[in-house]
């Protein structure tokens, strides 16, 4: 889960990172109201996870209560590339003497965690990393050990910073590690980190991705949810539970298995067709996730055809069939169904959807032929 | 031959009284795999139809001689199970458990790397490995499966290997070991580690690898095949209409930037000899080519 701006900091406050003083606004009045607060001059920055938002006009200075009227209602509704502002984060404006780069997240290679530091920060470390390698100090930490104080002011001199910004920086990145760790972040990156001319280091920006496994022990992170609605089939899925990833075609993808999932996505494409999604119902699916998972594709006005590809293993055929019936029984399907069952349980699932079959319920034996149906019935229905 | 479990593996559930745990452990031991406990600290002393419950793994391994372990506990005790299991001297770690905290699966890894060595984790978030014919440790649906070589598998994806198994099954190929490696970020056991192994086995002539998009895994057995592997390689990448930036249900399952495309894995095995399908279908006729010309 991608955090906005202003969660970031405020999940970095909570750790004792420092970050400029600011508030949250929807509005032209709040954004006021925030820049009150927060003392002039202050920066209005739209809050959209989306990279280049300063080159978009989306990150203004303003001066005076003008000024922020000005800026925030261009801001709010703005579109950038795709994202539409819904808020801005007014916060007190800070004198820059330098910009660095700090991040930690996961070296899925080594299996240990990555820190990386760069005194070029303020541009995006991967243009850092194409064009001079070199100026990322990059430090591998076992997360068994985690993080020392030597180790990381070495680290901090690898990486050439402003030797004024040493003991600032040591002392930020030592609990940004915190964060990373306790947090149960798979990303946390402060770009820009600055150092003030008065000497002081502080985090002007955050992006932090939280890893939805731990949500059960952060109780916290439940008033961050529904924040993100930039899909309203995604947002819909996710409150069902549902692993749903939203494409631009028209044939409805239901499988178990992430795997399953994308191979249905990828064969539909090659037999010609355009998939309407990625939805993975997981391991052990029982009748009432398969039903919830249709009334998700059901929804979605742009399918013609549902493609269910379950081959069960954990998953068992009567449950994925149950759950076809009773979501028959609960909604009207507007599409068309041609269904794929094998593995676990296959043939006690195959009985049962057979009092049902029609040309609303075909059932095939192969992935290959389950997809050919699933795009005629698509083209045949656009 | 196979590799890593045979006929006379010695297998333990830890989590067994759970819904789940019971169902597997029943159905692995129907197929022929010598379950001989396992482990539920509050119900040490009773069975499960006949197996016997322990309270610790330690208990658990003395009693028994186990050597392997299938870990199908909740997601919040993963970890010190894992653990658990690594101090008990087990050799195999199978951790079928899903939805594990990336920071937790990145600690017990390097830590039973490190205080452990012996011990090979398997997953987590995997759907475990079956020797065909032999020992089934998960939730693989065997009974597709035909025995004897000539094919190793080896997967992320866990219904992708059901789907290998049909598919060689159906056209009468045999199958000596199929491994599946798990979609999170930190895998125990890596396709390298199972190639390596699939080298290794008389018995084993060709090997059918499913990758997925995400990280580097694929690229880095690409290496390893080109300048280690004289058998053939069969692969499917799962994810070449995934959207770069959304998650495909695996944790691990990201095209970040320009970086885990299917399209560049394919590239890469192909340029290290692998024939690399479009869909896992069409991987099981590549590999019934692919046997026929042994």
């Amino acid at each position: 889960m991608d955090l906005f701006e202003y969660q970031g900091k405020q999940l970095f406050a909570r750790y004792g990172i420092p970050v400029s003083a600011g508030g949250v606004a929807e509005t032209v009045d709040e954004a006021v109201r925030a820049a009150e607060a927060a003392g002039y001059p202050v920066v209005v920055k739209a809050q959209v996870q989306v990279g280049g938002r300063g080159k978009a006009g989306g990150i203004k200075l303003a001066a005076n209560a003008d000024d922020v009227r000005l800026h925030a209602g261009n801001i709010l509704g703005m579109d950038i590339k795709g994202h539409v502002v819904s808020r801005v984060w007014v916060e007190h404006a800070s004198d820059i003497a330098e910009e660095y780069y700090a991040s930690f997240t996961l070296d899925r290679s080594a299996k240990k965690y990555l820190g990386m530091l760069s005194a070029q920060g303020g541009i995006e470390i991967e243009t850092v990393a194409e064009e001079n390698p070199d100026a990322i100090a990059r430090l591998t930490i076992d997360p068994v050990d985690g993080l020392s104080e030597p180790n990381c002011r070495a680290w901090v001199e690898a990486a050439k910073l402003n030797p004024a910004a040493t003991d600032g920086a040591v002392d930020i990145l030592l609990k940004l590690f915190h964060a990373y760790v306790d947090g149960d972040a798979d990303l946390v990156e402060i770009n820009p980190l600055i150092l003030t001319p008065e000497g002081k280091v502080h985090a002007l920006d955050a992006k932090v991705s939280l890893d939805e496994n731990a949500r059960f022990r952060h109780p916290e992170w439940d008033e961050l949810v529904g924040l993100e609605k930039t899909d309203a089939r995604e947002f819909e899925a996710a409150e069902k539970g549902l692993q749903y990833v939203g494409l631009e075609g028209n044939v409805g993808v239901i499988a178990n298995g992430a795997g399953l999932a994308m191979a249905t996505c990828d064969i539909v494409h090659e037999v010609g067709g355009r998939p309407a999604n990625f939805l993975d119902i997981g391991g052990g699916a029982s009748a009432q996730v398969m039903a919830n998972a249709l009334e998700v594709i059901n929804n979605d006005p742009s399918v013609r055809s549902i493609f269910i590809n379950i081959f069960g293993g954990i998953t068992k055929g009567e449950e994925v069939a149950n759950g076809i019936v009773q979501a028959l029984d609960q909604v009207s399907i507007a599409s068309p169904i041609v269904i794929r069952l094998d593995g676990t349980n296959a043939e006690q699932g195959r009985a049962i959807l057979s009092g049902y079959e029609s040309d609303r319920l075909v059932s095939k034996p192969t992935m290959v032929e389950a997809a050919r149906t699933a795009v005629e019935m698509a083209e045949a229905r656009s | 031959m196979s590799i890593l479990v045979n006929a006379d593996t010695k297998v333990i559930v830890q989590g067994i009284t759970g819904g789940q745990g019971r169902f597997y452990a029943l159905r692995n031991r129907a197929y022929g795999t010598l379950v001989v406990g396992g482990v539920s600290p509050k119900k040490a002393g009773t069975d499960v139809e006949g197996i016997p419950v322990f309270g610790s793994v330690a208990d658990a391994v003395r009693e028994t001689g186990a050597t392997a372990t299938m870990v199908i506990v909740p997601a919040a005790g993963a970890a010190s199970a894992v653990l658990e299991a690594a101090e008990a001297g087990l050799e195999l770690i199978v951790a079928v458990t899903e939805g594990i905290p990336v920071h937790d699966e990145a600690r017990f890894y390097n830590q039973v790397q490190r205080d452990f060595p012996s011990s090979r984790i398997l997953g987590p978030n995997c759907p475990g490995l079956l020797t065909v014919g032999e020992c089934n440790i998960g939730f693989i649906p065997a009974e597709v499966a035909r025995p004897g070589g000539p094919v190793g598998i080896v997967s992320r994806s866990g219904t992708l290997t059901y789907q290998a198994l049909s598919d060689l099954g159906q056209k009468g190929i045999g199958v000596t070991t199929c491994v599946g490696i798990g979609g999170d970020p930190v895998p125990g056991t890596s396709f390298i580690d199972c190639l390596s192994l699939f080298e290794a086995d008389p018995d084993t002539k060709a090997v059918i690898m499913f990758g997925e998009i995400g990280g580097s895994a694929e690229e880095e057995a690409a290496d390893f095949i080109r300048a280690k592997m004289s058998k053939p390689v069969v692969s499917y990448i799962a994810g070449v209409t995934a959207p770069p930036g959304k998650k495909m249900g695996h944790a691990g399952a990201i095209v970040s930037g320009s970086k885990g495309t299917a399209q560049a894995k394919m590239e890469a095995l192909e340029a290290a000899g692998v024939r690399v399908a479009t869909n896992p279908t069409a991987a099981g006729e590549l590999m019934a080519e692919v046997v026929r010309g042994l």
